[in-house]
């Protein structure tokens, strides 16, 4: 019994072990292995990868841990992105000074967090996942220790998100106290039938606070903004990217399998949450004059469009999260590998207008975050349509016409800060090029998310079936 | 021809004419001749299939299928007597932009690729059979229009691109949650499926169907009151971007209103046309107005552009075969002579670098050649008999009147209006007496500007005297499309009759 449920859990004992052997040998290594620390630390999160796909069993220790098609589809965005980031940051991270081995081992046990967040089936195992992996980013957002506005970073998101995780707990001890059960399925079970109860709701309130926190919804986003600026830039793209993702699939599970009994009740309030983000995403973001700030309310839009797929809570919707994160993930890291080739000599810079004319300095890179940001506005052809397309296809099935026509409205209003960064790089008169040349590795990551972005159309049938198969899990 | 992808290879042949440029990384010559040899060659390829078009049925015709989204989401490509002669026109009209573009030298390898992506998705849009796909062809094609009028446009062209691109997609954003309405409510986004008659949609969800789709055509077209962006791009953008802006991007509007909202939505169509009629009948009287008063040649056109569509939305909501062949017609003669006005500007904005109307005048003392094509074009912009600008207008009006008197009056007044501010437009720019210093040297077309307007002139008049190719091409498919809406009506009155 024990046997097949540590079976169950290989991946996460890979991870587990793999992270406290390579955090030893850094000790003894001492701060100047961060680079090959890092390259064993994407090895164990590729190999961490194929056990994820090659893996059996659907469950282990009870329901606590669940591993359906869901729980692995996540998993591998969630590594994917890992992998991305740590290749891009090492240039990085030594040019800054801060290439301490601590990094990747840091990143392999927020990952192992949002592991354990993906195939949580009950709130214990929910909470532990989501706290392992806080921590580990509370530490990374500070990571740059003697600069002050990473410093910040770190305490702002320290305190908010213990804050969060207080109002979580609060929510999920309530919900444990009118439901008997800790487990998703026998909440569910207990709350089915009849109209919820007070209690519940509560705990439904408190919980989905802590959740809209962690994927940076408003009204619970006012940390993004700062943490994305102060933290160092491939940590931002951490932020923007993996965390995301695991906090989103949290949610869905959460609300679809824990408490389908109270959809009426969670749906006004994902619907508020959604259109909230949605619309300050798109208003706040017109103002940013800091590419990575600007990200910071591209995610917030980002993500109400993504609760847009939850509003619905139909396995249509389901599916269209789950294109939407594959799409959101590749999009994101290909403009943060942008943003961190922007920089003249020794220095990083972060504002727009250092993109003025890049077109004509650097035609290559400046067609591709072009590119990108077409695509984050939802422009057809390129992927970030798509990605928009499922979530309000979803939408429109539900019912929720108020909510999918604000959406859209909303996304021509983000189109404009997207579009405002393709005029300054294409019709404004050149700044200073941008040297060095990039680096390989982010050579290929952007040329490879610029190639995902402009060939998704000829792709998107495989992974659309993919991704209908994995929310197909959810709804037994 | 059997079997060959005909549709595709003609959409996708500019889009590898681009890819082609990009991977030789070609000089700048080297660049356009590679252009007007892709694009001339798709010109042939559309005339082909023109030629092999079978005028005696109103089936989608060349059609092609293959599997792509799944779920009832299809690649399908296909054209009927609607759709055929925007794909020629637009092939048509492609290599002389690429021509007209000889006065661009900054980043001209750019600009080709922008023009030949800007090609397939227009002849995407006209090709598509399925609303996924056309929705992605109608909605990419502002990718590169916004590079085109943000990158080689004149002093506002910021301005003026942001505005056109947010119109439109205001506009095209709410079209698309149409298009999922549909999908969920007839299963599938096969143009052709919904077009059999076997799915109508329920009454009640029509005029919000109708209202999303005309959010998108009547900006697209563009209607009166969501025409301002329309001068500000014609304005700022580069010749050639003005002629395939007024050529083509304009038709998808009036191409919309008949594939979609006519057949789809028969009910909300009939019940609305009124609403479309007064929008019509304003923008062909006050945009004329409007165009009187204009100091810029580019924006005197373009206004004029939005009376003559309000022209193509008045005769298509008429449901006669009268007004939708005039309609169609309208939009591709239109297509010819806007286009070709925007090339005559061109000409002289290359000399003198102004397009004030007041810095002109007497040029037919030093161009005589370029006087005898603007005027062509002058007379057929004003709908003289004898011009293909008369056809249209006659059989629009025709059907206007047949329907309700007052339309066809009040719609008559915007045609001696055009009268009015196309002659004053030529004599302010061409005759009188040569008297400006600046113009004193300017020189008549070259070689290069002949070939590009010889052939416009040509076309202008020869389907002006002889319009009978075009309707054969139409016939058939505007017969079915006109019997079909009057079938949806009857029917509907039936179950209302019925208790």
């Amino acid at each position: 019994m024990m046997l097949r449920d540590l079976q169950v859990l290989t991946p996460e004992f890979m991870m587990a072990v793999g992270g406290m052997a390579l955090l030893m040998l850094g000790v003894f290594a001492g701060e100047h292995s961060h680079r090959v620390l890092s390259r064993a630390a994407m090895v164990l999160l590729l190999i961490t990868g194929v056990a994820v796909v090659v893996g059996q069993g659907v469950a282990a220790f009870g329901t606590a841990l669940i591993v359906d098609e869901f729980a692995r589809l996540i998993k591998l965005l969630v590594l994917g992105g890992a992998v991305l980031v740590l290749w891009m940051s090492e240039d990085f991270l030594e040019r800054a000074r801060i290439g301490r081995f601590e990094f990747p081992i840091l990143v392999i046990f927020s990952v192992l967090g949002m592991m354990l967040m993906a195939s949580a089936g009950d709130f214990l195992t929910l909470y532990l996942g989501l706290e392992l992996q806080s921590l580990a980013l509370y530490v990374l957002a500070a990571f740059d220790r003697d600069n002050v506005r990473s410093s910040e970073a770190g305490l702002k998101y320290f305190v908010l998100g213990a804050l969060s995780s207080g109002m979580m707990l609060y929510g999920i001890s309530l919900i444990y106290g009118f439901a008997g059960t800790t487990s998703f399925a026998g909440a569910a079970m207990s709350l089915e039938g009849g109209a919820a109860s007070v209690g519940v709701i509560f705990g439904l309130v408190f919980l989905i606070s802590g959740l809209a926190f962690k994927v940076s919804a408003v009204p619970f986003h006012m940390w993004t903004p700062d943490v994305y600026e102060g933290a160092p830039t491939p940590i931002t793209a951490f932020f923007a990217a993996s965390p995301k993702i695991a906090a989103m699939a949290l949610f869905v599970r959460v609300m679809v399998e824990a408490l389908p009994g109270a959809i009426d009740q969670w749906q006004q309030i994902i619907i508020f949450v959604s259109i909230c983000s949605m619309v300050l995403g798109a208003f706040a973001a017109i103002g940013q004059n800091n590419i990575k700030r600007l990200m910071a309310y591209s995610s917030i839009a980002n993500m109400g469009y993504v609760l847009v797929g939850l509003a619905a809570g139909t396995p249509e919707g389901v599916q269209g999260i789950l294109i939407y994160l594959l799409i959101y993930l590749i999009t994101n890291i290909g403009v943060f590998a942008c943003i961190l080739a922007m920089r003249r000599g020794d220095h990083q810079v972060e504002t727009i207008s250092d993109l003025s004319g890049l077109a004509q300095t650097r035609p290559g890179y400046a067609f591709v975050f072009a590119m990108l940001m077409f695509s984050l506005a939802g422009i057809p052809p390129l992927a970030g349509f798509f990605a928009k397309f499922y979530v309000f296809l979803a939408a429109v099935k539900a019912g929720l016409y108020p909510l999918a026509v604000i959406g859209v409205v909303a996304s021509v209003v983000g189109a404009y800060y997207y579009l405002r960064i393709v005029k300054i790089i294409y019709f404004d008169e050149p700044a200073p090029v941008f040297e060095p040349k990039m680096g390989a590795s982010l050579a290929a990551i952007v040329a490879a998310s610029g190639i995902f972005t402009l060939f998704f159309i000829l792709v998107a049938s495989p992974l659309v079936n993919v991704a209908a198969a994995a929310a197909a899990s959810l709804f037994p | 021809m059997a079997g060959l992808p005909i549709l595709s290879i003609i959409t996708f042949l500019p889009l590898l004419g681009a890819a082609l440029i990009l991977a030789l990384r070609s000089s700048d010559s080297t660049t356009r001749l590679i252009a007007l040899v892709v694009t001339l060659a798709d010109f042939v390829l559309s005339l082909v299939l023109w030629a092999n078009f079978d005028t005696s049925t109103a089936d989608f015709q060349f059609v092609e299928t293959a599997d792509w989204l799944g779920g009832g989401i299809g690649y399908k490509m296909g054209v009927d007597g609607i759709s055929v002669l925007f794909v020629v026109l637009t092939a048509l009209l492609m290599p002389i932009s690429i021509l007209a573009s000889d006065a661009i030298h900054k980043r001209v390898r750019e600009y080709i690729v922008a023009f030949l992506v800007l090609e397939t998705l227009m002849i995407g849009v006209f090709c598509a059979l399925d609303l996924v796909v056309f929705y992605v062809f109608f909605e990419g094609g502002l990718i590169p229009m916004f590079l085109i009028i943000g990158v080689w446009g004149g002093a506002r062209r910021v301005y003026a691109t942001f505005k056109f691109f947010l119109y439109t997609l205001l506009g095209s954003v709410l079209m698309l949650l149409a298009i999922m309405a549909m999908y969920w409510q007839a299963g599938t986004t096969d143009i052709a499926v919904l077009l059999d008659g076997q799915h109508p949609f329920p009454a009640a969800m029509q005029p919000w169907l109708w209202f999303a789709f005309l959010a998108s055509f009547a900006v697209k077209l563009p209607m009166w009151p969501v025409h301002t962006w329309l001068p500000d791009a014609h304005v700022e953008a580069p010749t050639a971007g003005s002629v395939i802006l007024a050529g083509i991007l304009l038709k998808m509007g009036g191409y919309g209103f008949l594939r979609f909202s006519l057949p789809m939505f028969p009910l909300a169509s009939e019940q609305f046309a009124y609403f479309i009629f007064t929008l019509s009948l304003i923008a062909i009287v006050y945009t004329s107005l409007v165009a009187l008063a204009q100091e810029d040649m580019k924006k005197l056109i373009a206004y004029s552009s939005v009376a003559h569509m309000g022209l193509v939305s008045l005769g298509t909501f008429t449901f006669t075969q009268q007004g939708i062949d005039g309609g169609i017609f309208q939009m591709l003669s239109h297509g010819i002579v806007s286009g070709a006005l925007f090339l005559c500007v061109g000409v002289v904005y290359d000399r003198i670098h102004t397009r004030e109307i007041a810095a002109y005048g007497g040029l037919v003392e030093r161009m005589p050649i370029y006087a005898a094509c603007f005027m062509v074009f002058t007379l057929a912009n004003v709908g003289l008999p004898g011009t293909s600008g008369f056809v249209g207008e006659f059989l629009t009006l025709l059907a206007a009147f047949k329907v309700d008197t007052w339309l066809a009056i009040v719609g008559t007044t915007g045609v001696v209006l055009s009268a009015a501010y196309a002659l004053w437009l030529y004599r302010r720019v061409i005759f009188g007496r040569l008297e400006k210093p600046s113009l004193r040297d300017i020189m008549d077309l070259t070689p290069t500007e002949i070939v590009c307007l010889a052939p416009l002139v040509i076309i202008t008049i020869f389907f002006g005297v002889y319009p009978k190719p075009v309707f054969d091409v139409t016939r058939a498919s505007v017969a079915h499309l006109v019997e079909f809406h009057q079938q949806a009506i009857a029917q509907a009155n039936a179950t209302e009759a019925r208790p």
